[in-house]
């Protein structure tokens, strides 16, 4: 499937890009992380981070669908 | 109007004071966060947030609606700042109305932990030898 991901922070600087369409035989956030991390070295394992599919926070089992935006969100350091 | 903002110049704080002013508010308590020069041991010469923006203006909203309702204050915002700050800058301000100030600082404490902890933001440091950094606490 055809994916829409957003990378912000240092997942942004890894990656080289705030965003990436892309195809891909994941079918969970969790296995979509675990392809995109491999791909472009990200240093963050899974368990820190949460994960947000169209604009809110989900699972990371959560069965993905054509088209989806998927956000993988670090750390977050405001305030 | 909305309760939680992010804005990209600086914030007016007498003016989102002035927001939050109401007949029966005996209290009012505000928290302003400010860029400091230095952080962990290191010289800080300015900052960057970045946020992502839809899902930041949710999560900061429902912060505020919560603590809202469970501390039962009269009105309370929160302005959190994008961009790039300046040593002395106001990076994120809350404030609160209350009958009483036990519930306004209870509030006001509540949101600022909450933002910190779920809002997602991130600070980009910049630092006095020229190197930078995403924090991820």
């Amino acid at each position: 499937m055809n994916y829409r991901l957003l990378y912000f922070a240092s997942l942004a600087d890894a990656a080289g890009t705030a965003a990436e369409l892309r195809a891909s035989t994941a079918t969970t956030p969790a296995a979509l992380y675990d392809e995109v991390a491999r791909a472009h070295g990200f240093a963050l394992p899974r368990e820190r981070l949460r994960v947000a599919v169209n604009g809110a926070f989900v699972d990371w089992d959560l069965g993905l669908r054509e088209g989806d935006e998927v956000v993988f969100v670090p750390p977050v350091s405001g305030g | 109007m909305s309760r939680f903002a992010l804005q990209a110049t600086p914030i007016d704080a007498a003016a989102e004071q002035a927001r939050l002013g109401d007949d029966a508010a005996g209290a009012c308590v505000v928290f302003e966060g400010r860029v400091r020069d230095h952080n962990d041991g290191r010289r800080v010469r300015k900052l960057q947030y970045q946020a992502y923006e839809a899902l930041a203006l949710a999560e900061g909203e429902a912060i505020v609606a919560e603590a809202i309702a469970r501390h039962a204050v009269i009105a309370a915002r929160c302005v959190h700042r994008v961009g790039t700050l300046e040593i002395g800058d106001v990076a994120v301000w809350v404030g609160v109305s209350a009958a009483h100030r036990g519930e306004a600082f209870d509030c006001c404490r509540r949101i600022i932990d909450e933002v910190k902890r779920r809002v997602p933001i991130w600070k980009n440091e910049h630092y006095a030898d020229g190197e930078s950094g995403w924090l991820h606490p």
